[in-house]
């Protein structure tokens, strides 16, 4: 199976030779896998080097001439380090851009801290207008981020990881997916979580939602499936607690319970591999199914 | 009053009795009209761009990065019929146009909003592109910087970009009023120049100069014009 990655390129090689509005923005990374698309598009595909700020600034120039430019490297250098670039030179000028990432959380163990950008999604919910999908899966990746090109001139934010499920799921875009349905409350995994969400809910009497958007959130499916029980639990690839004020929100005029696991916030000072961090974390199917158990007894 | 004033703010001799409209006195000292002469040539005499050409996609891009003190900035627009000179004195008011820095969505004319340093060369990198593959190689993007501002890291990420890729209508005015607090060595066009722009520096007070430099030929080429004026803390 391909990665979410290759397929970003892919795709994108294919946009841009389709659609003469698309500009990508590189600032290194992936840069070798985009190099016959850029002997095609000189213009349109522009590698900035290793400048993550000029990376943003630069999308937003382009978006304000009107095109629709993607920008794509690690979420570590493409949310967290220009931050600021993405709060001023995208939201408050007023224009639009689709940020692709690669990399995310843990996909890089061994890479260490650097690597690792836990908390990209709750940065950027300190900003209003971003749409934040997170497949868990290249097909999922691509019906989410061709979406995300032909929207308008939104901010879309697309999470890509090396972490995914055997199988995709027809994701609608903005919408959560019944996977299982239970009557006794619901479990949201978001993106590549699914596979050991469904392993460790497999005999629970629990309704299993799907979210490759997190954002916006979709609350009317949380309530739909909280109709009978309002225990929630969120299974979440970036940093715990990220949709829980999303969560408690679509609940709020009803008495409900929320666990919400995802990565801690402490630094994880180990090496290794994607499997050994997830448990880890507690969120391989064994840790999940240990909490999800003592939160719905 | 709004005739009189529309009509006698047509020249550089008007841009104090504008300025007055928002400060409340007549006379500036050198910080708030530093970037005055630079603003009122490039304007007057150099960018094709008017009120009524100002969403037109072939329209010279005038991108004010170091919007700090952008007073001169608001009396060259309402002297060229951007702004009507009525509001100026809502200057800073709550539900004034006006702030403090400028906001693109808020002021006609305004091509980004600024107050943060270090951002408006890196987004006219990307204006300059983002014309290039549309095919509009007249446009100039100019982006008007001060020499504190250059500070700033986000900077020399896109002077070094900008200069490797030959990013030939993009331009920077750098207002050096000397206040950078450790200075630039060397001065400040010779960073530009160290990565291939064409470089210039001259009195930012001189509108001769001013032009001079404004319109010179380079091709293949960014161009930078160091406008020096009097130090801040003369």
């Amino acid at each position: 199976m391909d990665t979410m990655r290759d397929r970003f390129i892919e795709v994108t090689s294919g946009l841009l030779d389709e659609d003469p509005r698309l500009a990508l923005v590189l600032a290194d990374i992936s840069a070798a896998g985009f190099q016959q698309a850029a002997g095609r598009h000189p213009d349109r595909l522009v590698n900035v080097g290793i400048r993550e700020q000029l990376l943003i600034g630069a999308a937003a120039g382009l978006a304000l001439t009107g095109m629709r430019p993607i920008a794509h490297t690690f979420a570590s250098f493409l949310i967290e380090r220009p931050f600021e670039q993405v709060k001023l030179d995208l939201n408050h000028q007023g224009v639009g851009a689709v940020l692709v990432s690669a990399a995310g959380s843990y996909d890089w163990p061994a890479g260490g801290r650097t690597h690792m950008s836990p908390g990209d999604v709750a940065l950027l919910d300190t900003l209003p207008d971003w749409t934040v999908h997170v497949p868990g899966h290249p097909d999922e990746a691509e019906r989410l981020l061709r979406h995300a090109v032909a929207d308008g001139d939104r901010k879309v934010y697309v999470r890509l990881s090396a972490h995914q499920n055997e199988q995709a799921v027809k994701v609608e875009p903005g919408r959560f997916t019944v996977v299982r349905e239970g009557a006794r409350g619901a479990v949201v995994a978001v993106g590549p979580m699914l596979d050991a969400v469904l392993a460790a809910t497999a005999n629970l009497d629990v309704t299993v939602l799907y979210a490759a958007t997190v954002r916006p959130f979709d609350g009317a499916a949380l309530r739909a499936a909280t109709q009978r029980r309002a225990d929630v639990v969120l299974v979440e690839p970036y940093l715990a607690g990220t949709s829980a004020n999303a969560a408690h929100e679509a609940l709020a005029d009803r008495p409900h319970r929320l666990l919400a696991l995802g990565v801690p916030q402490a630094e994880h000072r180990q090496y290794g591999s994607i499997p050994e961090h997830l448990a880890a974390y507690g969120l391989d199917a064994h840790g999940l199914r240990e909490r999800i158990d003592g939160f719905l007894k | 009053m709004t005739n009189r004033t529309r009509t006698t703010a047509s020249g550089f001799g008007d841009l104090p009795g504008l300025m007055a409209l928002m400060t409340g006195d007549e006379k500036h000292g050198p910080a708030a009209t530093s970037t005055l002469d630079a603003l009122w040539v490039l304007y007057d005499r150099v960018l094709r761009v008017t009120p009524e050409t100002a969403q037109d996609q072939d329209r010279d891009r005038f991108l004010l990065s170091k919007g700090h003190g952008p007073m001169a900035y608001y009396a060259v627009l309402a002297a060229k019929g951007f702004l009507d000179p009525e509001v100026l004195p809502s200057f800073g008011a709550y539900d004034s146009p006006l702030g403090h820095h400028p906001d693109r969505l808020l002021v006609p004319g305004v091509e980004i909003s600024s107050g943060s340093l270090g951002h408006g060369l890196p987004i006219g990198v990307g204006t300059a592109l983002g014309l290039r593959a549309q095919g509009l190689h007249d446009p100039a993007v100019w982006v008007l910087l001060g020499d504190a501002e250059f500070d700033e890291g986000s900077n020399h990420e896109a002077v070094a970009f900008a200069g490797a890729y030959g990013l030939d209508r993009l331009h920077a005015l750098v207002i050096d009023n000397s206040s950078a607090t450790h200075g630039w060595r060397g001065g400040i066009a010779a960073r530009f120049a160290a990565e291939g722009w064409s470089a210039e520096t001259v009195d930012g007070r001189d509108h001769e100069a001013l032009h001079a430099a404004y319109t010179a030929a380079h091709p293949d080429r960014p161009r930078v014009v160091v406008a020096r004026v009097e130090p801040k803390n003369s």
